[in-house]
């Protein structure tokens, strides 16, 4: 478990992290999402007790991450897949680390074997590839075989297999009853692995949610017809109390998930129905929503400004 | 999975600071034993670390062969060239000055290297992460260093000692070295080379930039003595001697008993000034290391 209390962070006048109080569960997987520098790499420094907050408390079961005697066994974490010396090989890596945490030697062979790398154990770390580097990063986290893990952006680098391998890796954790606490700026990643969701943007804590309630609350759902009888049915949906938006190309909205309602009504007056599929905005568009409630709140000293930065941090996305 | 799950409140209670660690979190356990960490463990990860780079294998086998190319190099010139007083009252010792001196620099990169080098990629935030203890990690450092550069300089200097002696016993009217002399050029000027490496690696640590830190250690041991070449007038007579005296070359030099004046530290003097700055050193670096984000 991990716990933050109105974790802040300021860098002069510039607020990285306000006032974060959230928790982190064990048992699932919590995504940690957020724009390009929203403040997520700064939260989880400071989770780690690299940063000193500004203000505000982050504990880890309970106790600071200085207090941690022996932290690789509390908590693994991939923060940045290069935080390596390229000169050294991968297992003298991980082997400096074990050490460093009375770890035994065997676990080094072991977590190698887990993420892959075995066959570059004695190979310079200099030269591997972004991928491999992102998996020598997870297998100095899971070193310790931690019940908290901690990764900064997992994915990033890694190919299609290899992104497949970490969710599952995240899952199966999660599922020993593991502390996930997984950060991204690709709500479409979020959606595949995490159970829990905690969403900042600007610092500040914008959601703090279930998965499912997230997309609830977030998404617009809404009924797609087409009808070669389009004005009847227009006509009866009218009469029903139902408002229709036209999308063009002939085919009609209706904001909500009255898709069962509006088939019977198809039916009771005999319209034929080409189609009839209830629809969900992407989870891609539900966290643009979401984020831009954010930037909209910062606008009104200078809705410009904002709306340019704002519109920089998604394209260096 | 959905059996673990746990209820998910919309907006999470406020942390229970008072509850006890352990048992009120409940969560997967490890079959690893837990560890009370201490500083033997950061002292093995540093020897892991200083033995598995190349940069630490090229330091020092330049500066062995530096020590021991230039010191047998001269030996050797003076066993050819001396005339019946070319070493007068002098030991050979002395010659071995030259090697160390130059060696020195590969020292100071190596300490520089031991701390600097983790900012420059990154290796610290794994390091801090894995030991939270910050002065834990810099003495760590410190000690791993100071033995591995110390335990060099004392072979190499030891090693070149006996062979200039040997070389030149008798030639050109040299001394016979006392037992004083040769614990000087032997374990004094290790001690002193590796405190000045040391005093890099602290260096390295405050200024967090390899290059940067070489440069100015570089600069710390040559600037005086070239600056005081250049203060040729009489009114700056005072400073320069100063330079002269307390330049780090001339301070080594003390140890072979060949100072470029008469005045200035003598006998072991220049290893408890070196002491002296690299304790200051450390405070500075602790009190930096402990105040500043990783």
């Amino acid at each position: 478990m991990i716990e933050l209390a109105g974790l802040t962070k300021r860098y002069g006048d510039k607020v990285a992290v306000d006032r974060l109080t959230f928790a982190v569960r064990p048992g699932i997987v919590t995504g940690f999402l957020g724009p390009n520098g929203a403040g997520k790499s700064t939260t989880m420094r400071m989770i780690l007790g690299l940063d000193h907050p500004t203000a505000g408390d982050v504990r880890i079961d309970g106790r600071h991450y200085a207090q941690l005697t022996d932290p690789l066994t509390y908590i693994g974490a991939l923060l940045d897949a290069k935080a390596v010396h390229g000169g050294r090989s991968a297992y003298n890596h991980l082997l400096c680390l074990a050490q460093s945490n009375g770890i035994p030697k065997r676990r080094v062979a072991e977590v190698l074997d887990t993420v892959g790398l075995t066959a570059v154990a004695r190979k310079k770390a200099k030269g591997f590839s972004l991928g491999m580097g992102q998996r020598l990063g997870i297998a100095g986290a899971l070193l310790g075989d931690p019940r908290i893990l901690m990764f900064d952006e997992p994915v990033n680098g890694l190919d299609p297999e290899g992104i497949h391998w970490i969710r599952n890796l995240m899952k199966s954790l999660a599922a020993q009853g593991r502390t996930v606490f997984v950060s991204s700026h690709l709500m479409s990643e979020m959606a595949l692995t995490a159970d829990h969701l905690v969403v900042i943007g600007q610092g500040r804590l914008l959601a703090d949610t279930s998965m499912p309630d997230f997309i609830r609350e977030n998404s617009r759902s809404y009924v797609r017809i087409s009808s070669p009888q389009r004005e009847r049915l227009l006509d009866v949906l009218h009469e029903a109390g139902i408002t229709v938006v036209e999308a063009g190309g002939g085919v009609l909205e209706v904001d909500g998930g009255k898709a069962e309602q509006i088939g019977e009504l198809a039916a009771r007056h005999g319209i034929v129905l080409h189609e009839l599929s209830p629809q969900q905005a992407s989870l891609e568009e539900a966290f643009m929503q979401l984020t831009a409630e954010s930037v909209e709140y910062h606008a009104h000293a200078d809705p410009g400004a904002a709306a340019r930065e704002w519109g920089t941090g998604w394209k260096g996305a | 999975m959905s059996t673990q799950q746990p209820p998910m409140p919309q907006a999470p209670a406020a942390p229970d600071w008072q509850a006890a660690p352990g048992g009120a979190y409940p969560g997967y356990t490890s079959p690893i034993p837990v560890v009370r960490t201490h500083l033997g463990h950061a002292l093995a990860s540093e020897w892991t670390k200083i033995k598995s780079v190349r940069s630490t294998m090229w330091t020092l086998g330049v500066f062995v062969v530096l020590v021991l190319g230039i010191g047998m190099m001269a030996a050797a010139l003076v066993k050819a060239h001396s005339g019946s007083e070319s070493l007068s009252g002098q030991t050979p010792l002395q010659l071995g000055f030259f090697g160390l001196l130059l060696g020195s620099m590969c020292i100071i990169t190596l300490g520089v290297l031991t701390t600097a080098s983790e900012y420059g990629t990154g290796m610290v935030r794994t390091t801090m992460t894995a030991c939270p203890s910050r002065l834990r990690v810099l003495t760590a450092k410190a000690i791993v260093f100071f033995v591995v550069a110390f335990v060099v300089a004392l072979a190499a200097s030891g090693f070149v000692a006996m062979v200039q002696t040997s070389m030149l016993d008798g030639v050109g009217g040299a001394k016979t070295p006392s037992g004083g002399d040769w614990l000087k050029a032997t374990l004094g000027i290790s001690l002193y080379i590796a405190l000045l490496g040391l005093f890099s690696l602290l260096i390295g640590s405050i200024i967090r930039h390899s290059a940067g830190a070489i440069t100015i250690m570089i600069g710390a041991v040559l600037a005086p003595l070239v600056i005081a070449l250049f203060m040729a007038t009489q009114s700056l007579n005072k400073v320069r001697e100063w330079l002269l005296e307390y330049s780090i070359p001339s301070q080594m030099s003390v140890f072979y008993d060949n100072s470029l004046s008469s005045s200035g530290p003598t006998g072991w003097d220049p290893l408890w000034i070196m002491l002296g700055l690299a304790a200051a050193a450390f405070a500075g670096a602790c009190a930096l290391l402990q105040q500043r984000d990783v």
